[in-house]
């Protein structure tokens, strides 16, 4: 139960109330990662929570990712609840073992004796000149893996929700904040990086997906900032007389399919916008669920419009045609209007 | 150092138990893979890493473990799992991979996961040892004085994770305790050509905290050494790298020609199994006289072979099961 507000706050400073409430009403939760104290995190996941919980609730890191994202799969194991920050998710490739073969297989392995609930929380996406190693999703690469959750809010009441389900959790969740959607200073700002978020602890499911704009001409699955751009898109297409309709996936893992399915049925056409890379991601897989669980109601083939199979590049012309645009999102749903 | 008799009996019984069982999972491993070794045939497939030798290592701790004292081991675990009391039914059924297993049989004998005691163990080198961090991070959360230990092998202290390790528990002052297996070998490649120092033991001086060496593969010696760090670790004072030099008896995994060892280095360690070494010094020091030693003998033959048989007399799991517990609900589907 939630209470309408008129309160609004950027989605990092959801999150990092999410993340207090928690801490308030459940002593076993507690933060770690690289300048998650004191700077506050470099995306503001954490802002305020050391003044307020101290050094030993919220600790900052040596540069050791392996080390300490092992250590919440430990302390995880032993009846804590950590969220811990990997703080690009480029910077998988030094703890993946940790991550995957480890906190993700443990509770199977165990026959589900074991439980580990860890949020990990990282920084994703582009679009603001980071370059390759700075500036990637991931999101299908994570997902691709058993065992994990896998979140990506794309605004702050469902940051926040999503936050304190993941807390909540019994599971492994990862928890991906896009760049562009935490309401950053110093990123490029966005209207839709501040909302409405009521003051209370409350949840959005994991693995729900959300109507964010209703439509009956075609669904855009997306997640994370291309929701945001799905949406300046669909203004521009109602103006040409398309009404698309807009799904924000929420989550990978689980995927909800049949969200997706019955925005499909509704609509007969399917786009889906991915920030992450083209092939063996999340596009196919939206794609061949509709495929499989709506295939009778598909007026055209899907299309999807995603970064190509490429490093991410550095140069402003470059990363700009690489990365879903508005522009791109119009012109492809134009183009899967005219086709059948 | 005055031990406890009681200690010297009960590590003495503990070797035997971990002896005989893995002499019967080698049996039973080769039954129905020979003449022609296939390592996917019979009643275990897979790999299997046996500790026979390494006795000494496991069982010199575990009379100075308390109730709720967090393990983490290696790809070779069993010692160290008896060790601590681990369910050796559940264990053995594990590693037959029926459904009574400590994992239903999702593990295999490199994942066993137990609650109580507190064990886990992993197939991928070093990926153990921040675990036992994060626990001595949970133990001192909570107030108790339970201490954390991971086991690894000397071939994973040259991976980034022991090092990053030991820099965690020095840093925040946790109850750890660091214990490296030195078996001389890391499958093939010893450890001359692997390690830029002799000891491992040394590199503890680069992050502050004591590094102590046993250098001889006597359960009494581990018993003392692991006596004093695990007590220091219970009593806050911080994480300790204790390094025992032991001796892989087999091959890496069984199947392993152990090409690579000279048979002058296979017979002198042969020569040293401690298993014959230890019962001589219990006879000898008049703690265990023979017919003691055939009891303890026969008494943990008879445990051994009910586990196996009760692994063998359980069932399988169903297929389908195998989509359960990737999450804590059931949500996989096909």
């Amino acid at each position: 139960m939630t209470t309408k507000t008129e309160r609004k706050l950027t989605t990092q400073k959801a999150i990092a109330e999410g993340v207090a409430l928690e801490m308030r009403s459940d002593d076993s939760v507690f933060v770690m990662g690289e300048d998650v104290g004191t700077y506050g995190g470099i995306f503001g996941a954490t802002e305020g929570l050391l003044d307020e919980f101290g050094e030993k609730r919220v600790i900052d890191t040596p540069i050791s990712e392996t080390g300490f994202i092992g250590a919440a799969v430990g302390a995880a194991i032993n009846g804590m609840r950590p969220i811990v920050e990997l703080m690009f998710v480029d910077f998988f490739g030094v703890c993946m073992d940790q991550i995957y073969n480890n906190m993700a297989k443990i509770h199977y392995f165990s026959g589900g004796n074991v439980k580990v609930p860890v949020v990990l929380t990282t920084a994703v996406g582009g679009g603001y000149g980071d370059a390759g190693q700075h500036s990637q999703t991931l999101w299908g690469t994570f997902a691709h893996m058993p065992g994990m959750k896998v979140v990506v809010p794309s605004n702050p009441y469902d940051a926040k929700g999503l936050m304190i389900a993941a807390i909540r959790e019994d599971n492994p969740v990862v928890y991906m904040f896009h760049k562009g959607v935490l309401g950053l200073g110093w990123m490029t700002p966005n209207p839709r990086a501040t909302g409405e978020v009521p003051e209370e602890p409350y949840e959005v499911p994991i693995g729900k997906a959300n109507v964010v704009r209703e439509g009956t001409d075609l669904t855009i699955a997306t997640i994370g900032l291309s929701v945001h751009k799905a949406l300046d898109a669909a203004e521009q297409l109602e103006e040409k007389g398309i009404s698309a309709e807009v799904l924000d996936l929420r989550s990978l893992v689980p995927l909800d399919r049949e969200g997706i399915v019955a925005s499909v049925e509704k609509t007969h056409r399917l786009m889906v916008v991915d920030e992450d890379y083209h092939s063996f991601g999340m596009s196919g897989e939206v794609i061949t669920t509709a495929i499989e669980g709506a295939f009778d109601y598909l007026d055209a083939p899907p299309v999807r419009v995603t970064t190509p199979d490429i490093p991410i590049p550095y140069s402003r012309p470059l990363e700009e045609w690489a990365l879903p645009s508005i522009e791109r999102i119009v012109k492809a749903s134009s183009n899967l209007l005219v086709a059948g | 150092m005055d031990i406890p008799r009681e200690h010297l009996v009960d590590m003495y019984q503990t070797m035997v138990k971990i002896r005989r069982f893995e002499e019967r999972i080698r049996e039973i491993y080769f039954a129905d893979k020979l003449p022609a070794f296939d390592i996917a045939a019979g009643l275990i497939p897979g790999e299997m890493h046996l500790a026979a030798g390494q006795e000494p290592v496991a069982v010199g701790m575990s009379p100075h473990l308390k109730e709720g004292d967090a393990i983490t081991a290696t790809h070779r675990p069993h010692h160290v799992a008896i060790a601590q009391g681990i369910d050796l039914k559940r264990m053995a059924a594990e590693i037959f991979g029926r459904d009574t297993g400590l994992g239903h049989g999702k593990g295999g004998h490199m994942h066993l996961f137990s609650v109580e005691p507190n064990f886990g163990c992993s197939g991928i080198i070093g990926e153990g040892i921040p675990v036992a961090v994060g626990a001595a991070m949970a133990f001192r959360h909570h107030g108790s004085d339970n201490v954390a230990l991971s086991f690894f092998g000397e071939g994973a202290a040259n991976q980034g994770s022991f090092h990053e390790s030991l820099n965690l528990a020095a840093l925040w002052n946790l109850p750890v305790v660091f214990v490296c297996e030195d078996n001389a070998y890391a499958i093939s490649v010893p450890k001359t050509a692997s390690t830029a120092i002799a000891d491992n033991s040394d590199r503890a001086a680069a992050y502050g905290i004591p590094g102590v060496l046993v250098g001889n593969n006597d359960p009494v010696a581990v018993y003392e050494v692991m006596g004093e760090a695990i007590a220091r670790a219970r009593r806050g004072e911080g994480p300790s790298l204790v390094e025992i030099k032991t001796d892989r008896l087999w091959g890496h995994f069984e199947g392993d020609a152990d090409a690579y060892r000279s048979d002058e280095f296979k017979t002198e360690m042969l020569e040293r199994d401690p298993m014959v070494g230890y019962a001589k010094r219990l006879s000898d020091e008049g703690i265990l006289n023979e017919s003691d030693i055939a009891a303890i003998q026969q008494a943990m033959y008879d445990e051994v072979e009910e586990a196996i048989q009760y692994a063998q007399d359980s069932p399988y799991p169903e297929p389908e099961s195998a989509l359960d517990h990737v999450f804590a609900e059931r949500t996989v589907t096909l």
